[in-house]
This record gives structure tokens, C-alpha cells and sequence, in this order.
């Protein structure tokens, strides 16, 4: 047993620190915002992931030439919070950005944070790491005036690692930090640096990930090569459910090229020195004859299916108020379909057993639920595994990575002293992933005669949508060995963060509000947590229902959501983008030419977002053009205004693409969907001509996440411009050509 | 069996079955990272590289079909240190979301801008559309091969 904990690696590195005992445990976080084995909180009064990790040394350490190593829990996933947690903690120590290395998540070295999910990781990570490092260099400013023999009011951090008495001496860091422990807990009121003083925060640094993927530096899981690596490929069916004939162990192992076959009950890979080699093998064995070993899948619409299946029913909201009669009221129904992740490089991992250390690279957004679902598995004691996040393609929630982790950490447990590469291939990629679950809705709201909304009942039906694994029968290679781990019981996320409840509580202001969510365990597909949860049809059917309400009321879309919203920072981004988009001026100049608007404040707790939209309807072909798209967000203090944009302008372009062309069909048997040419995505051709994020700086205000906060709003712009071009309100998800075609030959 | 190919600018002797795609040769063998595997079905972009200055799906494209004719990946066309003008161009307009895509965005626009290093916003989505993205940075994108076509021209720097 070689046990590798914090402190044996911190020794190892020549860095001594005096640990304090664990304390108990006293409260359970809602880390990471979607389920997942949860950090316990020790500190609950620290901000941020403080919280269960409240020293220091979690998560800075300076060297002696006065460099800082900032340790975070959460991962990159593409979504430039790497740069942005740089950008954070140079601020707050007021060292160059170029000072600090940010170590991400691993099991060894860095705070469990939970999942890096949920836009969470601003709201976590960043609030902790800010703090940690205005502790930090209170500390620091505290010693220096000691060495130097100063008041603490006579120093002041210079922003290169030195700090400066008023008399004009310096001290470095490094110096200052060597005489002192970080060892010790966060206060929570250290002085954070204010916007005037801002360096670093507020300002454009260039991703630092963004060099390496241009010039084909190591950037991805997929780009590692360990000494003596070895490449294995699962043999599976087309299928989820699915399960082959094999042929007999020996005849296999028999098999050119194969260095190991690994079986256990219907898990089955193929190991090989050379990676061609392994995909050859598979395609061959996989070959053999399968069958569905599960029940059939649902071939009807995804309401239907969905009302079929039994539901707890759990009322959301039940406000009433007095108020005047309804009288013109609008009912409507809306769909989502399943819907794939579809990263664009299929899920990776690399595992390696060394005596008696199991070390698995994962670009899972749960690196500690990782570990977790390995030990499970494998039956080990879970310090003789380590879990380290690297890279991916996006994943916008979980798709095969944790699948492929823990199909990594078996296959290497068979093969000591050997790394293993597992790579999934595309057709396996769009077979097995959970898939984004199916939705439906059906909301019943009406006016009174001073156009005031007096009714809003409103029902939603949903899979869960966290299925993250804690434990081996969250995996599908868990399902498959013998004996099987069960799939465990799917269970909602509670409200305020919701799952197929997010967003479904509005916003507005409305006097009486009956909302229920009808939470459907079974789920006849495989479906887990895709980017944003439930907030993507929730917004969709309430933003839709808005501007059906403000037709029947005869006033503009954007004039009923403010005659409807209290909050101001709502109210902000709306007026903001409107103004922007010349909302007010818009005028048709063509026929099928529309204007719609979408807004939604994320889980009403993380960031806003207002979207306005203009299409084009080409009448023969019902493809729509998006000529321009004007968002504005808010999601409080600014860490990095580019890496905002970028976010809100992928989410949008994304969500386009789920609303007008995804669907991830199935027949009785298999999924239906193995490539890009039967899952099509947006292209370039059908991107927006033109778009345009304004971020709405609040300084001082605490950080928002703000990565998922368009899904819903751009999806429901969308729908709303076409019905504004048309006439015709699409509810069901995907509105495709082929639809927008079918109801407009009527117009 | 051996198999040559030349590959930004440098010969290799192969010792792969000449089935195997060029992508598996480059990445495995040749240790390069830039080319992806992302579908293996030429569908979507992320293992593009040059075939005599054409833009190719190495992941469709058996090694032993390539001659000699001269392969370039995303390696050929700058480094971390002295980036080509396209990989350039991608850095200044930070278009990059996860960045799985962009080597094969990089070397399809480089194709193009060599052929047509003024092209239309409308000759850059066309010519673009094979290669996918799936976390919407496509307007970057097109911006940077926007940019980098005025550098190229003297536009800008
Ligand atoms: S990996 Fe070659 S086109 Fe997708
Ligand atoms: S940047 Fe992620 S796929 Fe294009």
C-alpha cells in the first residue's frame, strides 16, 4: 500500500507545512449546483468554496522568488476560467498574472469543489481564490511592516511581488512570505482590492490556453503520450441497451495485434501497442451480432412518452393574490427533444497502475466523483487512486467522460505497469452518451382587462437531469461487469438550482403562480445533465408565452416584461440590449422579416441575459437567416469582458443550433443518431451574420456564473422573431426548415 | 513495411500498414498534435491538414495513398514563439471556446487564403462549412480569417 496524500506530495516537493486536524463535518454545500458527491462545509462562514476548504495553503502557495501556486478545484472545460482564476488571484495578491500557476483540479493537490457544473465556478472557485489571496497579501502587507519596522498603514503592494514602505524601502514577496505560514484560516472580511486599483481584473488577458491550441502545443487529454502507452477501444454494440455475441475469450485473444482482451460480464475491450490496430480490432469484433438487452425504446413524441411514464408531482410555486378577472387568456404546450452533447472530440481518458497507485486522467467535470465511481468499481481503497482533470473537447455537461474513465481505470487495473489510452470513437460517442433528457410543458395564463397578467399555471415534465456518478453504478461499465452495479435511483435537484425545474419559476412578477413539476424517475433513455438543465425549455415556453400574451394585449413584448419585473437588474439588461438593437425603431421591411426578444436571469440567482434577434424566412425552403443577435448580460463584478463574450456568444450560436435542428431519435431498438450527417448541428453557412454581447459591469457586486445564461433566452428569441416574421408559434423544439416551410406554404 | 512521407517539409520512414489513416500516423507516430480525431468519418473537420497545399480529411485519407506528395499540419505553419499569420489572426480575435476545432479552422482558412487571400465573408462560409464547432465560436472564427486575410493584404498588421 503506497498511500499518496496532500501531505506526502507537499513533502515530496520540498514544501513543509504543519497540518491541522480535519475537523467534523457540519453542513453539506450545494457544490457545483448539480448534485454530485458534495464538499462538507467546515467554515460556513467563508465565501465561496472557502467554505469546506478554509486555509490558506489550499489554495495559495508562494515560493521564495515570491511566484504563487493558486490551486483550484474546478476545471477547465473550455469555457476560459483557467485565465479568468489567473486573472483573480493575480488581482487580489497584486502580483503579475505571468507570477501565478494555477494547478486545476486533481485529487492530490487541489480542494474538492464538487462538480465544475452549474456556472459555478466564478461563484465557487473564483470567490474563494479571491479571497484566499486578499488574505494572502493582508498577511504579507502585515509581515512586511514587521520586517521593515513600519506602521501596516505604510505599506502598499506595487503590483510586481514587492511591496513598498512609504520611506521608500522594498521587500519581496518571496522574503516576506518565508518567515510566515499560510497554514492558518481565512478571515472574511480580508480587504479585497477595489475597481479604481484594478490591474488586472476588469482587463482582457489573453487566454493562456489559447497559444498552445493554435500552434499544436500538448492542450488536450488526447495529446498525452505516457512512456510504453498502450491503446484500447471498448467493443460494444450500436446501441445503449444493446449487447454483442462474442466470440469465445481465446479466439479473440488469438486475434493479430491484441495484447489484451479484457472481459468482465458484458464490458469487453481490446488492448493493442498500436492504436490503429485496436480500432481495427474492435470494428471487427463489433461486427458480431447484437441485441437489446433493455426494454425498447420510446418511438412516440417526446409528451406523450413522457406523460405516459408515472410522476411524483412537486409543487414548485403556489402564490395567489387578489386580483382582477381574467379575461382573455392563452394556453399552450411546448417540447424539447433529446438532445446530444455532441463534443466534438469523443471522451478520452488515460489510466495508469503503478504498485499500488492508480493515477486516471479525466476530462470529466467531476474529477473527485471520479476517484469515487473508480473505487467503487474496482473495490480499492480510495487513497490508492488519484484523479486528475486535463482537457477535452467541450462537453457542455456530462457525455461519455466519466463513462470513459472509469473504462480506463479497469481496463489499466489488468495491465500493471502499463499505461492505457481508452478513446471512444464518434459512433460510440452518440450510442452511449446520456443524452440531454426530453421536455414538455404546458402553461395556462391569462390578462386582465388592464393587460396585467392575473393567471399562470404552469406544468413541466422531465427525467432528472443529474445523473452525475458518485458511485460504480452511475457508469456503464459499472452496469456491465459481474457482479453489476445498479443504475441508482434518479432523484430531482431541489429548487432554487432545480433541474427540470430551473427557470420554471418566472422571474416577473405575477400575482398568482401555480407551478408544478411533474419528475419522472424512469427514464426511457440514457439522459444526464446537458447545459443549463431545464432552464433551456422553461425560459423557451415562458419567454414564448410572453410575447403570445403581449399579441393578445395588443402592446410590445418588451413593454409587457417590464410592466411586469421588479428587479432592476433584469429591467437593466433588457432596456440595454432593446436599446442596442434599436427595439423601439425596429420596422419589417420585408415580408417573413421578424423581431423577437428573449430574457432570463439563470436559476433567477446567477447571471441575466436579454437577447434580441432579426430573421429572415427564405419562403421556399423555410430556412431561417438570424441577420443579427444583440445580448446583454450581467453577471455582476467583471472578471474578464472577452471570456464573457465568448461565452454568451457560443451559447447562443449553440442554442440556435439545439433549437432548429437537433433531435436525437430513436426507433424501438437503437438510437438513431452515430454521426454529423444523421445529427446535424449548426454550420457556418446558417450562423448569425452579426453578434453582439454588452456585459454590464457591477463592481463590488459578488460574481454571477454565466456560462449557461443564453441557452434559454436565444433559444426563445429565436421563436419569437419567427412568430413575429410569421404568425405562427412554434412550440416544439427542433424548429426546422422542413417545419418553418410546412407552416408558412399555408400563410 | 515502410512507408516515406514528408511532413512539414521533414521526411519519414513509417513502419504502418498502409491502410492506416494519415491522422493515427501523425498523431501516434509523428507525435503531432495539431490534427484531431474527431469523427474519423470526414464529417466534421477537426483532423484537417494539407495534401499539397489542399485541405484533406487526414482521418479518411490511408497513408499509403499519400506518395509523395508534401503533407503540412497545423505545425508547419508557425510555433508558440513565431505563429503563422492565420494562427495569429485566431489568437487576436481569441477565437477559441474548448479549441478542439481550431487547428483544423486554422489550416482549412490557411488553404483558402492561399488560393484566395481576399475572399468574401461569403467565400469564407462556404469555404468553412465542412468543419464543425460545437461551442458556437464560429464568429470569431470568421473574423479571424477575416483578419488574417488583412494582414496578409497589408490591411493591417
Ligand atoms: S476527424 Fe476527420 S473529419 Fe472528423
Ligand atoms: S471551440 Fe470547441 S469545438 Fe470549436
Amino acid at each position: 500500500m503506497n498511500p499518496i496524500t496532500r501531505r506526502s506530495f507537499l513533502a515530496a516537493s520540498g514544501i513543509a507545512v504543519a497540518f491541522a486536524m480535519t475537523r467534523p463535518a457540519r453542513a453539506q454545500l450545494a457544490g457545483g449546483g448539480e448534485g454530485g458527491a458534495e464538499p462538507v462545509a467546515l467554515a460556513p462562514a467563508l465565501p465561496g468554496s472557502l467554505k469546506s476548504s478554509p486555509y490558506l495553503d489550499s489554495w495559495i502557495l508562494l515560493d521564495q522568488s515570491g511566484r504563487a501556486t493558486v490551486f483550484s478545484g474546478k476545471a477547465e472545460l473550455g469555457q476560459g476560467i483557467r485565465t479568468a482564476l489567473t486573472q483573480v488571484a493575480a488581482e487580489e495578491l497584486d502580483l503579475p498574472p505571468a507570477d501565478v500557476d494555477l494547478v486545476t483540479v486533481d485529487t492530490l493537490r487541489t480542494p474538492d469543489e464538487g462538480l465544475t457544473a452549474g456556472s459555478h465556478s466564478m461563484q465557487d472557485s473564483g470567490t474563494a481564490i479571491r479571497n484566499a489571496a486578499a488574505n494572502v497579501r493582508m498577511l504579507l502587507l502585515r509581515q512586511a511592516a514587521a520586517i521593515l519596522m513600519v506602521g501596516e498603514g505604510d505599506v502598499t503592494s506595487m503590483g510586481d511581488g514587492t511591496i513598498r514602505a512609504s520611506d521608500g524601502r522594498r521587500i519581496g514577496y518571496g522574503e516576506t512570505a518565508s518567515a510566515l505560514s499560510m497554514r492558518v484560516e481565512a478571515v472574511p472580511d480580508a480587504p479585497l482590492r477595489r475597481k479604481s486599483q484594478f490591474r488586472t481584473m476588469g482587463t482582457n488577458l489573453p487566454r493562456l490556453d489559447i497559444p498552445a491550441k493554435t500552434t499544436g502545443g500538448a492542450a488536450f487529454i488526447h495529446d498525452m503520450r505516457l512512456p510504453g502507452m498502450l491503446h484500447a477501444r471498448v467493443v460494444r454494440g450500436p446501441s445503449e441497451g444493446t449487447r454483442l455475441a462474442l466470440p469465445p475469450d481465446s479466439e479473440i485473444e488469438a486475434m493479430d495485434g491484441v495484447v489484451k482482451f479484457v472481459r468482465n460480464g458484458n464490458f469487453a475491450a481490446v488492448v493493442a501497442e498500436r492504436e490503429w490496430n485496436a480500432v481495427k480490432l474492435m470494428r471487427r469484433l463489433q461486427a458480431s451480432p447484437y441485441e437489446l438487452a433493455r426494454s425498447p425504446f420510446p418511438t412516440g413524441g417526446v409528451a406523450e412518452t413522457l406523460k405516459a411514464l408515472p410522476a411524483r408531482d412537486i409543487v414548485i410555486l403556489d402564490a395567489s393574490k387578489p386580483t382582477a378577472d381574467p379575461r382573455r387568456s392563452v394556453r399552450k404546450s411546448f417540447t424539447r427533444h433529446w438532445i446530444s452533447h455532441g463534443s466534438i472530440g469523443p471522451s478520452c481518458a488515460l489510466a495508469w497502475l503503478q504498485d499500488d497507485l492508480l493515477t486516471i486522467w479525466t476530462h470529466s467535470q467531476g474529477t473527485f466523483d471520479v476517484r469515487r465511481v473508480a473505487a467503487d468499481l474496482l473495490k480499492r481503497p480510495i487513497e490508492t487512486i488519484r484523479a486528475i482533470h486535463v482537457e477535452g473537447a467541450g462537453c457542455y455537461g456530462q457525455n461519455g467522460a466519466d463513462d470513459v474513465a472509469a473504462e480506463a481505470a479497469l481496463i489499466a487495473a489488468s495491465l500493471p505497469g502499463r499505461p492505457v489510452r481508452l478513446q471512444w470513437m464518434r459512433e460510440q460517442e452518440f450510442g452511449w452518451e446520456p443524452l440531454g433528457p426530453g421536455m414538455a410543458t404546458e402553461v395556462d395564463a391569462a390578462l386582465d382587462g388592464d393587460n396585467r397578467i392575473v393567471r399562470w399555471n404552469y406544468d413541466v415534465w422531465s427525467n432528472p437531469h443529474n445523473n452525475r456518478p458518485v458511485g460504480a453504478g452511475g457508469v456503464l461499465v459499472g452496469n456491465e461487469v459481474v457482479p453489476s452495479f445498479p443504475v441508482p435511483e434518479g432523484k430531482p435537484i431541489p429548487m432554487p438550482e432545480g433541474d427540470g425545474s430551473r427557470n420554471s419559476n418566472p422571474l416577473y412578477d405575477l400575482p398568482n403562480m401555480n407551478v408544478v413539476y411533474h419528475f419522472i424517475k424512469d427514464m426511457p433513455i440514457r439522459v444526464s445533465a446537458l447545459r443549463s438543465l431545464g432552464a433551456h425549455l422553461n425560459v423557451f415556453s415562458i419567454e414564448s408565452m410572453f410575447d403570445e400574451l403581449a399579441l393578445t394585449a395588443g402592446i410590445d413584448p418588451l413593454d409587457l416584461r417590464l410592466n411586469h419585473m421588479a428587479d432592476d437588474r433584469a429591467r437593466q439588461v433588457m432596456l440595454t440590449a432593446a436599446d442596442a438593437f434599436g427595439w423601439r425603431k425596429r420596422k419589417k421591411a420585408a415580408q417573413l422579416q421578424g423581431f423577437g426578444m428573449g430574457f432570463a436571469r439563470y436559476k433567477n440567482l446567477g447571471a441575466y441575459c436579454a437577447i434580441f434577434m432579426e430573421v429572415r424566412i427564405e419562403r421556399d425552403t423555410g430556412r431561417v437567416i438570424v441577420r443579427r443577435v444583440q445580448a446583454a448580460v450581467d453577471c455582476g463584478e467583471v472578471v474578464s469582458p472577452n471570456g464573457i463574450e465568448n461565452q454568451v456568444e457560443g451559447a447562443i450560436i449553440q442554442s440556435l443550433s439545439w433549437c432548429t435542428r437537433e433531435a436525437a431519435a430513436t426507433d424501438g431498438t437503437l438510437r438513431k443518431n452515430f454521426d454529423w450527417s444523421t445529427y446535424p448541428i449548426l454550420r457556418f453557412r446558417d450562423v448569425p451574420e452579426h453578434i453582439d454581447v454588452i456585459v454590464e459591469d457591477q463592481p463590488g457586486k459578488p460574481f454571477l456564473g454565466v456560462a449557461e445564461c443564453g441557452q434559454g433566452p436565444a433559444s426563445a428569441a429565436l421563436a419569437n422573431a419567427l412568430a413575429d416574421a410569421t404568425g405562427v408559434r412554434f412550440t416544439d423544439m427542433p424548429i426546422t426548415a422542413e417545419v418553418v416551410r410546412s407552416a408558412i406554404v399555408t400563410l | 513495411m515502410t512507408i516515406s512521407i514528408t511532413v512539414n517539409g521533414a521526411k519519414h520512414e513509417i513502419g504502418s500498414d498502409p491502410d492506416t489513416p494519415l491522422l493515427y500516423v501523425l498523431r501516434d507516430d509523428l507525435e503531432l498534435n495539431g490534427a484531431k480525431f474527431g469523427c474519423g468519418l470526414g464529417q466534421c473537420g477537426a483532423c484537417t491538414v494539407h495534401i499539397d497545399g489542399k485541405a484533406v480529411f487526414s482521418c479518411i485519407t490511408p497513408v499509403g495513398a499519400i506518395g509523395d506528395r508534401s503533407i503540412r499540419t497545423l505545425e508547419g505553419l508557425g510555433s508558440v514563439d513565431a505563429p503563422g499569420i492565420v494562427q495569429k489572426a485566431f489568437q487576436d480575435e481569441q477565437a477559441a471556446q474548448c479549441g478542439y476545432c481550431i487547428a483544423g479552422m486554422i489550416m482549412r482558412a490557411q488553404a483558402l487564403l492561399e488560393k484566395i487571400p481576399d475572399p468574401t465573408d461569403e467565400q469564407i462560409r462556404e469555404h468553412m462549412q465542412p468543419n464543425l464547432c460545437r461551442c458556437g465560436t464560429h464568429a470569431r472564427i470568421l473574423h479571424a480569417v477575416r483578419r488574417a486575410s488583412d494582414v496578409m493584404a497589408g490591411v493591417i498588421r
